[in-house]
C-alpha cells in the first residue's frame, strides 16, 4: 500500500522531484500541503497540513519517547511501582508494566511513522504531478475530481481501505509485536511490572534448537512435538479424506435410496458447533464416562500415558474423524456428481470392474481436483487447536518424555503448546513466540507450494 | 446366466452398502442423541447414564428451567446474538469488498496485496492474542462486546480466498456490458456482480455468523465479566472446572448445548445448498 514510489528507486525519484520540481513542490518537502494550498487545492492541502500537525504532536508527546526507547536497545529501566489489586486472571498478570507497553506502543509508533512517511511522499508526488499538468497547459484537479477517481479508476482503494485498516490494527501490529517478543527474555521470571524484560538476540532460537541439555531439553521436546504435529496432521487429513470419499461414493451409488436422508445424518454433525461436540465427546470418553460404563471397563481413553500415550493419540484421531468426515463428504459428493459421465460409460463398455473404475478414474479425478483442499486441510490440522484442547488439553502430562520446564505434554501440537506457554501460571512468551514463528515458516512453506502449483492461481482468468 | 450373477452382485453390493451406511449413520447420530437425551433427562444427582437402556425413561424440561434460572444463559444468548449479527455484517462486507477488488479490478499492487494476505494468513491467530488484548485495552475496550465484534471482523480480509474464487467465475462480459452503458464502478459492484454472487454471499454470511458461536479462546482472553460471556464461553466454563470428570452441571450444559445446536442446525440446514456450493465452488476450483 505504501508503495506508489516503490516502482523505481523511491529515494532517487524523490531527489529528482526535488531537483526538477517547481518551488511549490520543493516547499512541500518541508511544509506538507503547502504546495497544494498554493495551487488552490485548499481542501487537499489543508488535509495534509492537519495530518502533519497531528503527527508532529503525537511524536513530541509520546511517540518519540517510545521510539527512543526502542532504538536505544533497552526496554525500560525504571521498574514501575503500580500494583493492580483486581482479581487477576491469567492474562492480566502482565498489566501495569513497562517493557511491555514500551514495546507495544513502540510498534504502534513505527506503524504510525510508516503511514505518515507514505502520506508525506504522496503529498510531494501530487505536487510534482501538478507541475507536469501545469507545464503541459492543463488545470490542476479539483477536490471533487480527486474524489471521483476513487469511484472510478481507483475504486480498489475505498474497497480495500477499511478491511486493511482492520488488518493493520488486529493482525499486523500484534504480529510484529509478537515476532519482536521472540527476541526478548519475556517470561515468568521477567514479568513487568515487578521485573522488566530486555532484548536477548537469538538466544531463544538457540535454546529451542540446540541439543545441549539432555533428553528433556527444549530441542528434543520440540522435535517430539513437531513429529506428533505432523503425524497427527497426516492421519487427521487422510483419514477424513478417504473415509469421507468412501461414504460419498456409497451414498452417490446408483440405486441407493434415501440419498438425502443419509447425507443429512452425517451433515448434522457439522452444524453443531465444534466446542459442543468435542466437549461432549470428552465427557463420553471420560474415565467415568458413558463409554466405560457401557463396556464395564475402566479404560483411560484420553489420559492413559503408557506407550507414549498411544491410546489418547488414537482416540483423538478417531474423534476427529467424527468431526471432520462430514465436511469431506459434502465436498466430495459435489465433486463426484461433476465427474463427466462419459468417462464411466467408456470404462463400463470396456468392461472395467468397479474397483478398477474407482482407482483409474474416480480417485485420480478427485485427487486432482482436491489437491489444494487437501493441503489447506493439512495446514489447518497442523493448527487444529480445538480438537486437541477440548479433548485432552494437550495431556496427559508425561514428564519423562516432555521435560517439566518445557511445559509440553503428550498430545500437544505446536499450537496448543504455544497456547499453554502463554496462558500457564509460569508463562514463557518468548519461547511461545519462537514456536509461533516456526509454525509460520512451516505453514507458509507448504501453502506457497500449493498456491503456486494450483491451477486456480495460474489460470485465474480462465473462466472470465 | 450372466445377467443373473450381475444382478445378484449388485444386490449383495447394495446390501453391504446399506449395512455400512446404517452402522456409520448410527455412529454419527448416537452422540447427538445422547446430548439430547441428557438434556431432557430428569436428573439424578450425577447425570450419568450407567446402562444402555436407562432404568428411568422419565423426560422433562427441568434442565432447561435450571439453565435459564440458575445460569446467565439468557444474557449469554443475547450477547452472542449481538456479536454475531454485527460481526457477520462487517465480515461479509469486508470479505466481499476485498475479494471483489482482487478478483475483478486490476490495479498496480494487486499481486502484492495477494501476497501480503497470504503471508498474514499463515501466522497462527493465537500468537497475537495477547497483543490484541493489550491493543484493545489501550483503546479502553476490554470487557465489552464491541471488542469481540472488532476482533471477529477485524481480520476478515484474510478469508477472502473462497469468495474470490467465486467472483473469478463470473464472466467479464457482464461488467463490460454495464460499463459500456455508462455504469460507474460502484454500480457494477453493487448492481451487477453482487446479485450474481448470491450463493457465496449466503456462504460468507453463514460462516461468519456461526463463528462467534464456536469461539471460546478469544472470548476467554478478552472478556472476564460473567455478564459479557457469549454462549460458548459460558457453556465451556459451566463444565470445565479444574477437577476432571463429571459435575452436576453436565445435564444443564447439554440443555444449553442443544439450544445452541438447534439454532445453528436450523440455520445450516436451511442454507445447506448454498454452503455446499460455497465450499465446492470456491475451494476446489482445479
Amino acid at each position: 500500500m505504501q508503495a506508489k514510489v516503490c516502482a523505481e528507486n523511491p529515494i532517487k525519484k524523490l531527489i529528482n522531484v526535488f531537483k526538477d520540481g517547481s518551488w511549490q513542490t520543493r516547499l512541500s518537502f518541508f511544509l506538507p500541503g503547502a504546495g497544494l494550498l498554493l495551487r488552490k487545492q485548499f481542501l487537499k492541502g489543508a488535509l495534509y497540513a492537519l495530518l502533519t500537525i497531528a503527527f508532529i504532536a503525537y511524536m513530541l508527546s509520546s511517540g518519540g519517547k517510545f521510539l527512543a526507547h526502542l532504538f536505544s536497545g533497552d526496554l525500560g529501566t525504571v521498574i514501575s511501582g503500580e500494583v493492580w489489586n483486581e482479581e487477576l486472571q491469567i492474562f492480566e498478570k502482565v498489566r501495569g508494566d513497562n517493557s511491555f507497553l514500551i514495546l507495544l506502543y513502540g510498534v504502534v509508533t513505527i506503524v504510525v511513522v510508516i503511514v505518515y512517511a507514505w502520506l508525506w511522499t504522496t503529498n510531494v508526488l501530487t505536487s510534482a504531478k501538478n507541475d507536469e499538468i501545469l507545464k503541459s497547459g492543463g488545470q490542476v484537479s479539483s477536490f471533487r475530481q480527486d474524489l471521483g477517481i476513487f469511484l472510478n479508476k481507483k475504486f480498489h482503494i475505498p474497497l480495500l481501505f477499511p478491511p486493511f485498516l482492520g488488518l493493520i490494527v488486529f493482525t499486523v501490529m500484534p504480529l510484529i509485536f509478537m515476532v519482536l517478543i521472540a527476541f526478548t527474555n519475556y517470561d515468568y521470571q521477567h514479568m513487568p511490572p515487578g521485573k522488566l524484560f530486555d532484548w536477548v538476540g537469538f538466544e531463544n532460537f538457540r535454546a529451542l534448537f540446540s541439543l545441549s541439555g539432555g533428553s528433556s531439553s527444549f530441542a528434543i521436546v520440540f522435535l517430539r512435538v513437531l513429529l506428533w504435529t505432523f503425524v497427527w496432521a497426516f492421519f487427521a487429513t487422510f483419514s477424513n479424506y478417504f473415509l469421507g470419499m468412501l461414504i460419498a461414493l456409497m451414498i452417490n451409488r446408483r440405486g441407493i435410496k434415501l440419498k438425502k436422508l443419509w447425507r443429512t445424518l452425517f451433515v448434522i454433525a457439522i452444524a453443531i458447533p465444534q466446542f459442543v461436540t468435542l466437549l461432549l465427546m470428552q465427557k463420553i470418553l471420560d474415565t467415568d464416562g458413558i463409554l466405560n460404563k457401557l463396556l464395564g471397563t475402566n479404560i483411560l481413553w484420553l489420559t492413559d500415558q503408557r506407550n507414549f500415550s498411544i491410546l489418547p493419540r488414537i482416540m483423538i484421531i478417531l474423534v476427529n474423524v467424527w468431526i471432520g468426515v462430514p465436511y469431506t463428504l459434502l465436498m466430495c459428493s459435489g465433486i463426484l456428481m461433476n465427474i463427466p459421465s462419459d468417462y464411466f460409460e467408456a470404462a463400463r463398455i470396456d468392461g472395467a470392474s468397479p474397483i478398477k473404475i474407482f482407482f483409474k478414474i474416480t480417485l485420480p479425478y478427485t485427487l486432482h481436483v482436491t489437491t489444494p483442499y487437501l493441503i489447506t486441510q493439512f495446514v489447518g490440522n497442523i493448527n487444529n487447536f480445538n480438537v486437541i484442547w477440548l479433548l485432552t488439553k494437550g495431556g496427559p502430562v508425561d514428564n519423562i518424555y516432555y521435560g517439566g520446564g518445557t511445559q509440553a505434554q503428550s498430545t500437544d501440537l505446536l499450537v496448543t503448546w504455544l497456547y499453554r506457554l502463554t496462558t500457564d501460571v509460569n508463562p514463557k512468551y518468548n519461547v511461545a513466540s519462537v514456536i509461533g514463528i516456526v509454525i509460520f515458516v512451516i505453514c507458509s512453506f507448504m501453502s506457497i507450494i500449493t498456491y503456486n502449483r494450483s491451477a486456480s492461481a495460474r489460470n485465474e482468468e480462465e473462466f472470465q | 446366466m450372466m445377467r443373473i450373477t450381475q444382478k445378484t452382485r449388485t444386490r449383495v453390493m447394495d446390501f453391504t452398502i446399506y449395512t455400512l451406511l446404517s452402522i456409520l449413520g448410527v455412529a454419527w447420530v448416537l452422540p447427538i442423541a445422547y446430548l439430547l437425551y441428557t438434556a431432557f433427562r430428569v436428573t439424578p444427582s450425577t447425570g450419568i447414564i450407567n446402562t444402555l437402556i436407562p432404568e428411568d425413561l422419565e423426560l422433562g424440561i427441568g434442565n432447561f428451567v435450571r439453565l435459564f434460572r440458575d445460569t446467565d444463559f439468557a444474557v449469554w444468548l443475547k450477547n452472542t446474538l449481538i456479536v454475531s449479527f454485527s460481526s457477520c455484517a462487517i465480515t461479509t462486507a469486508f470479505v466481499l469488498m476485498v475479494s471483489y477488488a482482487i478478483s475483478r479490478l486490476r490495479f498496480r499492487f494487486r499481486k502484492s496485496v495477494i501476497n501480503i494476505l497470504l503471508v498474514l494468513g499463515m501466522f497462527p491467530g493465537f500468537m497475537s492474542m495477547i497483543a490484541v488484548y493489550f491493543i484493545l485495552k489501550a483503546m479502553g475496550l476490554t470487557n465489552s462486546l464491541l471488542a469481540l465484534i472488532l476482533v471477529y471482523s477485524g481480520s476478515a480480509a484474510l478469508s477472502y480466498y473462497i469468495c474470490k474464487g467465486f467472483f473469478d467465475t463470473i464472466p467479464r462480459a457482464m461488467e463490460e456490458a454495464a460499463i459500456l452503458e455508462g455504469a460507474s464502478q460502484p454500480i457494477v459492484f453493487l448492481r451487477v456482480i453482487l446479485p450474481l454472487a448470491k450463493p457465496i454471499i449466503v456462504y460468507t454470511i453463514l460462516t461468519s455468523f456461526i463463528s462467534p458461536w464456536c469461539d471460546f479462546i478469544f472470548v476467554n482472553t478478552i472478556i472476564s465479566e460473567r455478564d459479557k460471556y457469549t454462549v460458548s464461553l459460558g457453556l465451556y466454563k459451566l463444565i470445565n472446572t479444574e477437577k476432571s470428570g463429571f459435575n452436576e452441571n453436565f445435564t444443564v450444559f447439554c440443555a444449553g448445548a442443544s439450544i445452541v445446536g438447534a439454532i445453528i442446525v436450523t440455520l445450516f440446514m436451511s442454507l445447506q445448498s448454498y454452503y455446499v456450493e460455497g465450499i465446492t465452488g470456491g475451494a476446489v476450483k482445479g
